[in-house]
């Protein structure tokens, strides 16, 4: 009771806070976490655009259901729009239309809901990028990269599910194609049409269903999977990259609070502000020119969203092979497209496990990697963009031909052959420009940066002077480590008996030659090659 | 850290397996530890740091100013009030106003903060430790030998009988969920396999909602019917005609290189289904010299001139013909539903 | 949106275009009439004919063939009509300079006049769609709501919602509608030039080709209304898609890169 006299001193925050602990235990959260370090980079912000693109959405995303009406009856329309008045429509047409022409501000909110949607998912592509290029996805973080593409691969369809909604022209279009494709799926295909579609297409529940899957079921799911990413963050604290004082196990930066609060919630307002921005100068999925759906119109360009584009790419290129016996058709025209769309994308998720296994290495990784020091990962990567981005050519054919006078049907063939040829010739061109980048900085340790000045030796001879590094800079560009290649152990062990080494075995130690064979990585300068050349036989 | 494990062929050469870098007496690589912090300009001079401070506190002024800007451009500016505005075009000055008011009021605050993170507040580095995720071997000893306890004390190991109906119930539960989706639709039954078609219906022009008459249809000419009695004001149009449009083209005679074709035409007058037999895109580019029909959407390029077999992309089976005639009263008219599905293919389609 | 059909439906509008069709017609006459005779009609479209052989003889035999039968550089054009003829040398896509894919639109290089003559020479090889006049394209009137309803069941499939255009097969593409006069788009729909199927009006009514015209009047030239800001050329994701990507997400990482940079150092004292 001698404390009753402190408590009544203490300040009003902090009795609230106390009040809170007593209940919620904040001061133990506070002290892990208040002054918690983030490191500095531009590229561990992307992140921070998914997050706040994702927060914007939602906002906005709850404002429009205040006025969208999920419903397919016909209605005629009477709004202010001229050159639709007197048309048939969905009532989900008609309230986004009355959003667009008759709620103040309700234009503005939708576009910022769109925009924000497709800067969503381009700017996870690119954190999933970087986060692939540095191998942050090492050991500890695999379960968290997972979880990273999952909230691609679900913003995907969150995505498909809300441009449906408005039943316009273009995405009534793309409703077709997906029911189109559920058809194709041998045995039970047309059960799954009748019953997503509550009989034949287009019925009329699709909105409402897609509605309930876009605004509830899939952010649901997404909602939890980005709280259990950011808890991950945290707990895995961020990687860094390798400089002075930056161990792989420290974390070097500035505190949560305050410089984080500010930079990172700076950094909310900053996105929220460019994207509204831009919906204020440009328009995005102008609904009333596209005009209401109807399945018996259609108009040219008919695409989806941008990162629908690569599976579009894939359905336009594929040839028409159908298979028709005993009674049945097998579509495979659309079931092969169907089926590498999950597996191209499937590759890019277990590459931290298959990379793992070949490597063998099951340590903890808190230091990115500059992806010139992973030559066949980075090559890899490269390959798989270059597949990724000649799918979003395929799937943009028709504009790529009217816009640069080429014929549709010779960019599709080119798109068939690339998608094969593309990657390899990526992934030959990077592996090479990263060793040459390995040499380059082989070449700035072991002789110094070359300054551009031109001396002129007693001799008449002309060289660059080189100035030396500083420590810390060749701490840099030699902190990297480097795998020796696997070797099979001999065909013989010790005791003259014949060693079983298994197929797998033979096979992790051949990807492993792959990535650190001689032809893969450039041997970093060593102490002696340094202390050689700086021992000063030369005039370098 | 369980080094034990690593294969020892993989290891990076020369390092030491636990962490970072090795501190070697004469090794001028070793990492010489961070930095000494210099000062900002703001750091030293309290002039400087009060310039930062006005700008911060500017910025938050035109964050408001903004607001203010936002409220009054809602009330001021009517919701269909088209301005033009270079190089935007005839834009809504509502949309324009709000969203760069509203644009500018966020950035502001975004920015004020960030200009204060990064000139007033502390910006020495600082260096946090990292602490292994793995648990220690005696928290893993300990959650064992917990479980271990936790798991005999239930005898689920034990009493199998009680296991195996536990997991029998749990797999069955689901069931119920699955049942009670049986009626989120319809079975298939031969619904994909009909349209509205029949024989004597009149093929009704969509643009005059008027019979078609032959003489009406002239050579390279386009035009899409839909089944007499159907209209658009039908509850069930939107599902009748995602199977019933049809695209009629009249080509000479002498042109048409399939015999069946021909003959279900009606003097060169051919009817066929509109809708893509890919994915079911209205399909309906029809270059009048070519006799190609393009798909818009995956480019299947079907040629009219010879049965619509498909000539280019990704569809895998010829348009669907209607077979065509002319009534008593000069109309064209059907002889007959489609003698195949229409549409994208599907298991049963055969 | 009112105020837009307003405009168009102002009396004035219709009056300049009256003006300019008779200022051409007068100009014609001018130019062409002998002096001092007021002659029938017949006389003159003799005349114009006799004109329009010798222009014909001129730009267009050498492909046409000399009657207009026909060779294997061009088509015959017995039977296109005057309308034909107008269109394509008013759009400037005849005379052909070289073959390919598609004979795209090109500077105009005959006068209304001269285009007129050809016309009637044309005419008279075959009976054929006869040039519209004014007031079969005039939209005053006409229904735009509906319009876009047929615009979309005719139109839309090649040349886009909007009327931006589009791709067909092997290089030959639907053009933009954008700027095309309502009589080239009458013409167009009356004739169908080159790929294009025609919709003659036994399928396809003049009302009804009038809807079209308004509508495309009214969604895609300069009056057009564009609430939502920039239309990115009216194609839809893939344009919306690349502006996410450079403009959205290139602007954010600019803003990101300032954000995490360090702040200047104060310089050596």
């Amino acid at each position: 009771m001698s404390t009753v006299t402190d408590t009544k001193k203490a300040p009003a925050g902090e009795r609230v806070a106390d009040w809170a602990d007593g209940r919620l235990g904040i001061y133990s959260l506070a002290k892990a976490n208040m002054r918690k370090i983030f490191p500095d980079h531009w590229s561990f912000m992307l992140g921070e655009i998914c997050l706040y693109s994702f927060l914007i959405i939602i906002l906005t995303g709850v404002y429009l259901t205040m006025f969208f009406h999920p419903s397919m009856n016909e209605v005629e329309y009477v709004g202010p729009y001229v050159p639709l008045q007197g048309q048939l429509m969905s009532e989900a047409f008609n309230s986004t239309m009355h959003i667009s022409f008759e709620v103040r501000g309700g234009l503005l909110i939708r576009q910022i809901h769109h925009w924000a949607a497709l800067i969503f998912l381009a700017g996870m592509f690119v954190h999933m990028m970087r986060v692939f290029f540095t191998g942050a996805f090492r050991k500890p973080r695999e379960i968290n990269w997972l979880f990273g593409f999952l909230l691609f691969f679900l913003g995907m369809f969150t995505g498909f599910t809300g441009y449906s909604l408005p039943d316009d022209l273009l995405s009534g279009t793309g409703v077709r194609f997906m029911q189109g494709a559920i058809l194709s799926v041998p045995v039970v295909g047309t059960y799954l049409s009748m019953f997503l579609f509550g009989g034949e297409f287009p019925g009329g529940d699709f909105v409402a269903r897609f509605y309930s899957a876009h605004v509830l079921l899939l952010p649901g799911i997404m909602l939890g999977l980005v709280v259990a990413h950011l808890i991950l963050v945290f707990f895995h604290k961020h990687t860094q990259f390798a400089g002075p004082g930056r161990t792989n196990n420290n974390v070097v930066g500035m505190p949560l609070l305050p410089v984080y609060m500010a930079k990172a919630g700076g950094f909310f307002f900053l996105v929220f502000g460019v994207i509204a921005v831009i919906s204020a100068i440009a328009s995005i999925n102008p609904i009333w020119a596209l005009g209401p759906y109807r399945p018996d119109q259609v108009s040219t360009g008919a695409q989806p969203d941008w990162y629908m584009g690569f599976a579009e790419g894939l359905i336009r290129v594929m040839p028409g092979w159908e298979i028709n016996l005993w009674g049945h058709t097998l579509v495979l025209g659309v079931m092969i497209p169907l089926a590498i769309f999950p597996a191209v994308l499937g590759a890019i998720a277990v590459y931290p496990f298959i990379e793992s296994w070949i490597t063998g290495d099951k340590r903890e990784h808190h230091i990115a990697q500059r992806p010139r020091n992973a030559p066949t990962r980075t090559a890899f990567g490269v390959a798989w963009i270059t597949a990724y981005f000649i799918m979003l050519v395929g799937g943009g054919n028709d504009l790529w031909a009217t816009h640069f006078h080429l014929s549709i049907n010779a960019i599709t063939w080119f798109v068939r052959i690339f998608f094969f040829v593309g990657p390899v010739l990526a992934f030959i061109a990077t592996k090479r420009i990263c060793l040459g980048l390995q040499r380059r900085d082989k070449d700035k340790v072991l002789h110094g940066r070359e300054s551009g000045i031109i001396k002129r030796l007693p001799h008449g001879e002309f060289v660059e002077v080189h100035e030396p590094l500083s420590q810390g800079e060749l701490h840099r560009l030699t902190a990297h480590e480097q795998y020796d290649a696997a070797e099979l152990p001999p065909a013989v062990d010790e005791n003259g008996v014949e060693r079983k080494i298994g197929r797998m075995e033979k096979l992790r130690v051949k990807l492993n030659k792959g990535y650190y064979g001689d032809d893969s990585q450039v041997a970093k300068p060593t102490v002696e090659e340094y202390k050689e050349i700086q021992s000063g036989h030369g005039h370098h | 850290m369980s080094s034990q494990e690593i294969p020892e062929e993989t290891l990076p050469a020369g390092q030491d397996t636990a962490h970072g870098a090795v501190k070697v007496a004469d090794d001028p690589f070793a990492d010489p530890g961070l930095p000494p912090h210099k000062p900002r300009i703001q750091d030293i001079d309290e002039r400087a740091a009060r310039r930062s401070e006005r700008a911060v506190a500017f910025m938050f002024v035109l964050s408001m100013l903004a607001t203010v800007g936002f409220i009054a451009s809602y009330v001021i500016f009517p919701v269909d009030k088209i301005v033009y505005i270079w190089p935007f075009g005839r834009v809504s000055a509502l949309n324009f106003a709000l969203g760069w008011t509203l644009g500018l009021a966020l950035f502001f605050i975004g920015a004020g903060a960030v200009h204060w993170a990064r000139t007033l507040m502390s910006d020495v580095e600082v260096a946090d430790e990292r602490h292994p995720i793995e648990a220690s071997p005696e928290t893993k000893a300990k959650v064992m030998s917990d479980f271990a306890a936790g798991a005999a004390e239930s005898g689920m190991g034990r009493r199998k009988l009680i296991r195996n109906t536990m997991f029998g119930a749990l797999s069955l539960v689901p069931l119920s969920g699955l049942v009670l989706l049986r009626d989120m639709g319809p079975l298939p039954e031969k619904k994909l396999r009909t349209t509205m078609w029949a024989k004597g219906l009149q093929l009704i022009n969509m643009n005059t909602h008027e019979p078609l008459r032959p003489e009406d249809v002239a050579v390279g000419s386009l035009t899409f019917a839909m089944p007499e009695g159907l209209s658009e004001h039908d509850h069930h149009f939107q599902v009748e005609i995602a199977k019933a449009a049809l695209m009629i083209v009249r080509i000479q005679p002498e042109d048409i290189k399939d015999k069946r074709e021909l003959e279900w035409s009606h003097e060169g007058i051919v009817a066929f289904s509109k809708i893509c037999t890919h994915v079911g895109c209205p399909i309906s580019l029809y270059e009048q010299q070519t006799h190609h029909v393009l798909c818009p959407c995956h480019q299947s390029t079907f040629d009219l001139s010879d049965g619509a077999r498909v000539i280019f992309g990704p569809a895998g089976h010829a348009l669907p013909q209607l077979r065509i005639g002319v009534n008593d009263k000069g109309f064209l008219e059907a002889l007959g539903d489609f003698d195949e599905p229409v549409g994208p293919a599907f298991w049963e389609r055969g | 949106m009112k105020k837009l059909s307003a405009r168009r439906r102002h009396p004035l509008a219709a009056v300049v275009v009256l003006l300019l069709a008779l200022a051409a017609t007068g100009g014609l006459y001018a130019a062409f009439a002998p002096a001092g005779t007021a002659k029938a009609d017949e006389t003159a479209q003799s005349l114009a004919i006799e004109e329009g052989k010798k222009l014909y003889s001129v730009g267009c035999a050498s492909c046409h063939g000399t009657g207009g039968q026909g060779t294997t550089d061009g088509p015959s054009l017995v039977g296109v009509g005057s309308a034909s003829v107008d269109f394509q040398v008013g759009t400037g896509r005849m005379p052909a300079q070289q073959p390919g894919a598609q004979v795209p639109k090109k500077k105009v290089i005959y006068s209304q006049a001269e285009i007129d003559q050809l016309a009637a020479y044309v005419a008279s090889l075959g009976s054929g769609p006869i040039t519209p006049t004014e007031g079969q394209y005039d939209t005053a009137g006409a229904n735009i709501g509906r319009g876009g309803e047929l615009f979309r069941n005719n139109c839309a499939q090649c040349h886009n919602f909007t009327g931006e255009g589009g791709a067909l097969t092997y290089g030959k593409y639907a053009p933009s509608l954008e700027g095309v006069s309502p009589k080239h788009l009458y013409e167009a729909m009356q004739t169908g030039p080159q790929n294009m199927p025609s919709f003659p009006d036994t399928t396809m009514p003049e009302k009804e080709k009038k809807d079209i015209i308004a509508y495309v009047q009214a969604v895609n030239s300069d009056k057009a209304d564009n609430p939502g800001g920039l239309k990115l050329g009216g194609l839809g994701p893939v344009s919306e898609g690349l502006f996410a990507w450079i403009f959205g997400l290139g602007a954010l990482i600019a803003v990101a890169i300032w954000v995490a940079a360090h702040t200047a150092k104060a310089k050596k004292s």
